[in-house]
């Protein structure tokens, strides 16, 4: 049986290509303009070999679909935090891609110390992409009442006011983050490692490739391991008030769409998009407060009440209702921008054009139907819902073409065109929905009248912006 | 594809349900006599209201089945409860009482384990005494405790002693800090009993003094004055603990029961403060507990004593299986329906003959030859056709009257 390995894509690419070139291995297209997720390699033809998201490289080893990955330490631990039965084997430390995970609070708050965090009184809240490492710490900590705040991305925008730490991922010895925040204790050094499936290395030979890492080491480049910038520190200012309106902006592609409603509806904006990091933009709006955050994570934070208002996709509303069917989150106005349909996704070759030709293929199947997607409650309601018989939901962050047919057999997708999909040799079965980014609210809010006003006007003002096309 | 039970559960047949129900008869039994009320509290409950005490240990905690409830936006987690104990003490707090209580309760509790060769849903017998400090107290759980396991049918059983409050004052003796006491404490509850040792390496002087202590096993209170009499003055806390213990080995000497000391077997729990006890039958661990009084006011009530115990329904069952086995009962009358026409009539007997106290259902297709009644029903006069399991005895009857003057039962 052949070797399957995984390898990263984003910050470990370019040392990762240099550390293989170096070992022989002749990989074509794996470096920075990655066309293809399958990687040939010239010294070992039979070697199957697939780019993954960092992220997802730990799962893919750990459940078997991969013999060999390299990754981060940090990722390697998130789920050994959890799933310390299915641990990867790790087996060297490649040197580079070093980083840091720091427990963090905002300069501005009242936690200066660890000890402070110890004699905190009601819930401590964590915000982080690493939420078992979080939770871990929390338990270490005896926490007597915690909660943990699973983000996608931009845990440093949540502290002092919307989370009480921020556990974030930073340069070795950060002192200083962005957006005021300062580490309080390095929870764990991390580097890129080289790990196995634990059946793997005890049970079939991979010596031939391993041999050639042997001794192999790279000088690591000089630029952090992190995107965190430790650069820019600003002492922010929370001006807030019973009545301020907690508006949440996006970042990301969605930026550009928001910056030109702002525009036409005649809002001036400072330091949104940033370059520096801020998260905290200022605005010509009187009394509204706005922070930056990853548009999935907007409907949970409007939710749980951190924010009054905020700009997210009608698909991740409808993920976080599939898993909070009671959530008081409504949209308020359709901003018409940001178009995509969810398309549910199978190989070309397989025998089914439409659900209802993929579930007779279900009901005869052996083994569960793979479900890959980044809206991991909205899938797994559809698969519910449509009764696809047995399934299993593999949450990816990203790039889900790359998982089938091998790693997946159905997908969850978004996509303007089509194009990515047809490209990689996919097919759409299913429309699920159309969606496109909308103001979302929380229902039944006690807000003041004057706020309730704030809200309305704001509102309108974005909504007569979309109308003038 | 065929479809699997998850991992680390257990299913439980008529026969283990059977050992089931009669371990917990026998605990039921044994609780009512001595004045013990059943409660119950719900399966689902909020995570912090296990991390809120800071009583278990980040390892069990680690290992809770927790998750976003449907409402959960909040990120307020719930848990399928790991505990017996916590929970029932919280419902003592939320039902205002200040009175001493005497609880008892058979539940389920679900933990993790990784290699699923082990249940992750286990059962408890558990009993709990709320607002009763004494050494009596603790005496009076440990007797509950064997009569239940005796009463079961359990043989060899043996009670192993240990005293969290000894165990604490012996740490703060080797000098630790508060947190490095805590996390010594952790890992000694978590079963990692070689801290013990690894301190002792660090502390050469203390050696001498615990060796005894922490090497022997002592069978009765005298082994315990001797300690005390040599350590006091090395360790000022640990005098109050060991009077307690003293007084509670007294009186265990005194109402008969035999127990070995063992400082060192006190792991694998959490939130107790003072006396911890466990039974074992053949090195199968059966049952344990404790004193927790710190637990209740962690938990925002009053400042309440308590004191609780609960035994493993699943070694148990393991253990009788012989015994339960004898004690399910065949039934003991079939009831044959000739057609489809004569329904009505075999479940009016049916009917009666329940309701004069006999086991009897309907006979299915091709019924096994088992011991019991066969009674087979016609739509003419006579109805019924009575015969022994035998086959000695046989009758054609028109009415259920003579039906169950046949059979014995009284109508």
């Amino acid at each position: 049986m052949s070797i399957r390995i995984a390898l990263p894509k984003g910050r470990l690419l370019t040392e990762t290509a240099a550390l293989l070139e170096k070992a022989g291995w002749q990989l074509d297209g794996y470096d920075s303009s990655l066309r293809n997720y399958r990687i040939k390699c010239g010294k070992f033809p039979d070697v199957q070999i697939k780019v993954f998201q960092e992220k997802d490289i730990p799962v893919q080893v750990a459940i078997g679909n991969y013999d060999l990955g390299i990754c981060g330490l940090d990722w390697i631990q998130e789920l050994n935090s959890k799933q310390s039965a299915y641990a990867p084997v790790t087996i060297r430390d490649l040197g580079y891609g070093k980083g840091a995970l720091y427990i963090a609070a905002s300069r501005n708050g009242n936690i200066d110390t660890m000890e402070d965090i110890k004699n905190l009184d009601g819930t401590v809240r964590i915000a982080s992409e690493y939420p078992n490492i979080a939770e871990n710490f929390a338990l270490e900590m005896r926490l007597k009442r915690f909660g943990i705040y699973p983000v996608w991305g931009a845990a440093d925008a949540y502290p002092p006011d919307r989370a009480t730490l921020a556990l974030i991922s930073g340069t070795p010895e950060a002192k200083e983050f962005t957006n005021g925040i300062k580490p309080l204790k390095n929870v764990l050094d991390y580097s890129a490692q080289l790990i196995a499936n634990r059946q793997s290395w005890e049970q079939k030979d991979l010596s031939k490739v391993l041999a050639t890492l042997e001794n192999i080491r790279i000088t690591p480049a000089s630029k952090p391991a992190s995107e965190t910038k430790t650069a820019y520190s600003s002492n922010i200012i929370i001006r807030q008030d019973a009545d301020t309106v907690r508006l949440a902006l996006p970042d990301g592609h969605q930026q550009k769409h928001v910056v030109n409603v702002l525009n036409k509806a005649g809002i001036n904006m400072t330091d949104y998009p940033s370059s520096s990091g801020n998260r905290r933009p200022g605005s010509s709006l009187e009394g509204v407060n706005i922070t930056v955050i990853r548009p999935q994570d907007m409907p949970l934070q409007v939710a749980n009440g951190n924010f009054d208002l905020a700009i997210t996709g009608h698909d991740w509303v409808t993920d976080h209702k599939a898993a909070f069917p009671s959530s008081p989150i409504v949209e308020l106005a359709d901003l018409k921008f940001g178009w995509v349909k969810i398309v549910a996704v199978v190989c070309n070759d397989v025998k089914a054009n439409n659900l209802y030709e993929l579930k007779e293929i279900c009901i005869q199947a052996e083994t569960p139907l793979r479900v890959a997607s980044e809206y991991t409650n909205l899938s797994d309601k559809y698969a519910r819902d449509n009764q696809l018989g047995m399934y299993r939901i593999i949450p990816t962050w990203g790039a889900t073409e790359a998982f089938l047919p091998e790693d997946a057999d159905l997908l969850i997708e978004n996509t303007e065109t089509g194009g990515t999909i047809a490209r990689h040799n996919l097919k759409i079965i299913d429309t699920l929905f159309e969606s496109t980014a909308h103001f979302i609210g929380a229902q039944n809010s006690q807000y003041s009248r004057r706020k309730q006003a704030c809200i309305d006007e704001l509102v309108k003002i974005f909504t007569n912006a979309v109308a003038k096309g | 594809m065929r479809v699997q039970k998850c991992k680390g559960t257990r299913d439980l047949t008529p026969r283990q349900m059977g050992q089931f129900r009669f371990v917990e008869s026998v605990f039921r039994d044994a609780c009512l006599k001595w004045g013990y009320e059943e409660v119950r509290t719900p399966t689902l409950e909020y995570l912090h209201l296990f991390t809120s005490t800071g009583t278990l240990t980040p390892g069990t905690l680690g290992k809770v089945y927790s998750f976003l409830d449907w409402d959960g936006w909040s990120g307020e987690r719930v848990v399928l409860r790991p505990d017996g104990t916590i929970p029932v003490a919280r419902m003592y707090i939320d039902t205002g009482k200040t009175e001493p209580a005497r609880y008892f309760y058979v539940t389920n509790i679900f933990i993790f384990e990784p290699t699923g060769k082990e249940n992750r849903e286990r059962w408890q017998c558990g009993t709990e005494m709320i607002g009763v400090s004494s050494p009596s107290a603790d005496v009076e759980l440990i007797s509950v405790a064997l009569e239940t396991l005796r009463n079961i049918g359990l043989k060899d059983l043996k009670v192993k002693l240990s005293h969290a409050g000894i165990i604490r004052a012996l740490l703060a003796g080797f000098g630790l800090s508060p947190e490095e006491q805590g996390k010594a404490f952790d890992r000694i509850l978590d079963g990692d009993a070689a801290v013990i040792s690894q301190l002792t390496q660090q502390k050469p002087e203390m050696v001498k003094l615990l060796a005894p202590l922490l090497d022997m096993k002592g069978a009765n209170a005298g082994f315990l004055k001797n300690q005390k009499a040599v350590l006091t003055n090395q360790l000022p806390d640990f005098v109050a603990a060991m009077d307690n213990f003293i007084q509670i080995c007294e009186l265990l000497t005194a109402v008969g029961i035999q127990y070995e000391i063992d400082i060192a077997s006190g792991t694998g729990f959490e939130y107790y403060t003072g006396l911890i006890f466990q039974v074992f039958t053949k090195d199968i661990k059966v049952g344990g507990g404790g004193r927790y009084d710190a637990l209740i006011p962690l938990l925002g009530g009053e400042n309440t004593p308590a004191s609780g115990f609960a035994i493993y329904a699943d070694p148990i069952m393991n253990l009788i299986s012989q015994y339960a086995a004898d004690e399910a009962a065949p039934v003991n009358v079939y009831v044959k329906n000739c057609s489809i026409a004569t329904n009505h009539r075999a479940f009016a007997v049916l009917n009666d003959l329940h309701n004069v106290g006999l086991k009897a259902s309907l006979a299915l297709d091709d019924i096994p030859s088992v011991n019991g009644w066969r009674i087979e029903i016609s739509d003419s006069v006579p109805y019924y056709t009575v015969q022994s399991a035998d086959g000695k005895k046989s009758a054609k009857v028109t009415s259920v009257e003579e039906v169950l003057k046949l059979l014995g039962g009284k109508s």
